[in-house]
């Protein structure tokens, strides 16, 4: 999407499209990526629960992933899984 | 037609807002501003207007409780004073960024430490860069008609910026003057109902007050300083229809004998009236002095202060705060790059005065344009000076 001109901008910022906020991928901010070993996972969902992004999802067979369009490695999820699941993985 | 009336500056306010069609006010009393707060909640609590009145625990949720309201596209309206203006202050920005049309009376006061309650400018100084439009009152008259006019200015679509009021406190708030208050129907038939670029309703989800990084800071930086410098058109524009309507002009810039003036001086607020008394004291003495009278802060008035002063000798600027460890006055200091590229301007002196409401009578006056036309040598040019101050 090209950037806008100051000239383009609406009065006040405003921001007329409901839910727009989901084109900022803000996956794009992370240094560290969580990543799941499924065989310690007990699918207790408390990296669900805890992911403040709200970007970790259950699939079909019960296990968790997150989205990386939108995770921003905080960590979080790795941290509060007790059964030591996830590790943070640094990026690339 | 409105009528004529004898009632304290403040209250007058809150009578002349009152006349605004306001949807809601919120408002937190603080000395000298509380005769605004309590007056206007007295309108509301008596049926006189049919508006909403927050009581809100401190100035710095009023100033949030009318960004709400202004978002929703209520017609809304605060007052407050020095601690609660520098309480409100990281607010500010966000309400002129998000081009929200609030008008806000500021009854100027010192700011603590030490704990003053009475009259200078160091409470709008500091908010100087928050966005808004600031404009300066002299007396009891021009507060009522700035109050309704704000309302006017603010909601204009080429303009939707929040608007302070600067009336001197006590020196002007507390003051029981005699002037014209417009009627209903002259006020009804000057302010159209409020059309706002937004609004915040369930029905149609908007976001306010969005997260921007890098990429776009930049840009709504300039869109909001363009909006402000803009706006000085929409602001003499209404003034002139205010002045066809009612009879009273405002500018920008205002002079008093000055076309002739080999030297001027510049104040702000109620100070004018008092000045303008010394320059006929000095003019029977056959002095050829003059005033030149700032009623706009921002946007601030280039091209007018740069007419105002191109044929006078000599400028004493006048400051009622001061920037610490800077360049003198924040007037001083703005007026001086004004006219820094100007192939001819004149010598520009500076006097900070009236601190904590200290008294300034006319000799005052007096004495600062005969210190300043004993200073032959130039000595004292582009200097700043505490007035009166004991050494």
């Amino acid at each position: 999407m090209a950037l806008k001109s100051w000239r383009e901008l609406p009065t006040g910022c405003v921001v007329f499209e409901p839910g727009s906020a989901s084109e900022y991928h803000t996956g794009s901010w992370r240094s560290q990526r969580p990543v799941w070993n499924n065989s310690k996972c007990i699918k207790c969902g408390i990296c669900y629960v805890y992911c403040p992004e709200g970007c970790v999802q259950q699939t079909e067979d019960g296990f968790f992933q997150a989205d990386m369009d939108y995770c921003k490695g905080c960590g979080i999820c790795a941290h509060e899984c007790w059964p030591r699941a996830i590790s943070m993985v640094e990026e690339g | 037609m409105g009528k004529r009336i004898g009632m304290e500056v403040a209250m007058a306010v809150a009578e002349a807002v009152g006349l605004c069609n306001i949807d809601m006010a919120a408002v937190y009393p603080i000395t000298p501003q509380s005769h605004i707060a309590e007056h206007l909640s007295d309108l509301v609590a008596n049926g006189e207007i049919d508006a909403e009145f927050v009581t809100v625990e401190s100035e710095h949720s009023a100033m949030s409780a009318v960004i709400g309201a202004s978002g929703t596209g209520a017609r809304s309206y605060t007052a407050t004073s020095s601690q609660g203006l520098m309480y409100m202050h990281e607010l500010l920005p966000i309400a002129s960024a998000m081009r929200l049309p609030i008008t806000m009376a500021i009854a100027n006061r010192a700011v603590s430490g030490p704990l003053n309650i009475l009259n200078d400018h160091s409470d709008i100084m500091p908010q100087r860069d928050s966005g808004w439009i600031s404009i300066f009152v002299e007396n009891g008259q021009e507060a009522i008609d700035m109050s309704i006019i704000a309302f006017k200015i603010a909601e204009h679509k080429e303009v939707m910026l929040p608007v302070n009021i600067n009336i001197d406190g006590f020196q002007l708030t507390h003051m029981v003057e005699p002037f014209e208050m417009p009627s209903q129907e002259e006020v009804n038939q000057f302010l159209p109902p409020f059309v706002p670029h937004a609004t915040l309703h369930p029905a149609k989800p908007v976001t306010m007050g969005a997260f921007a990084m890098s990429d776009y800071f930049a840009e709504i930086m300039k869109a909001k300083n363009e909006a402000l410098k803009n706006s000085k058109k929409v602001i003499v524009d209404v003034w002139n229809e205010w002045a066809k309507m009612f009879g009273r002009a405002y500018k920008p810039v205002e002079t008093y004998m000055a076309d002739d003036a080999e030297i001027l001086m510049l104040t702000m607020g109620s100070m004018g009236e008092t000045a303008q008394m010394a320059i006929d004291e000095l003019r029977a003495k056959g002095v050829k002095a003059g005033l030149v009278k700032l009623r706009l802060w921002r946007p601030f008035p280039f091209e007018e202060i740069k007419d105002a002063v191109k044929n006078a000798k000599k400028l004493i600027v006048t400051d009622r705060a001061i920037s610490f460890g800077g360049p003198g006055g924040p007037v001083f200091s703005e007026i001086k790059s004004a006219l820094y590229a100007e192939a001819q301007r004149p010598l520009i002196y500076d006097y900070i005065y009236g601190l904590g409401g200290r008294d300034v009578p006319v000799g005052d006056f007096i004495g600062m344009f005969e210190r300043v036309l004993a200073d032959t040598a130039n000595k004292l040019v582009d200097t700043y000076e505490f007035w009166g101050v004991r050494e």
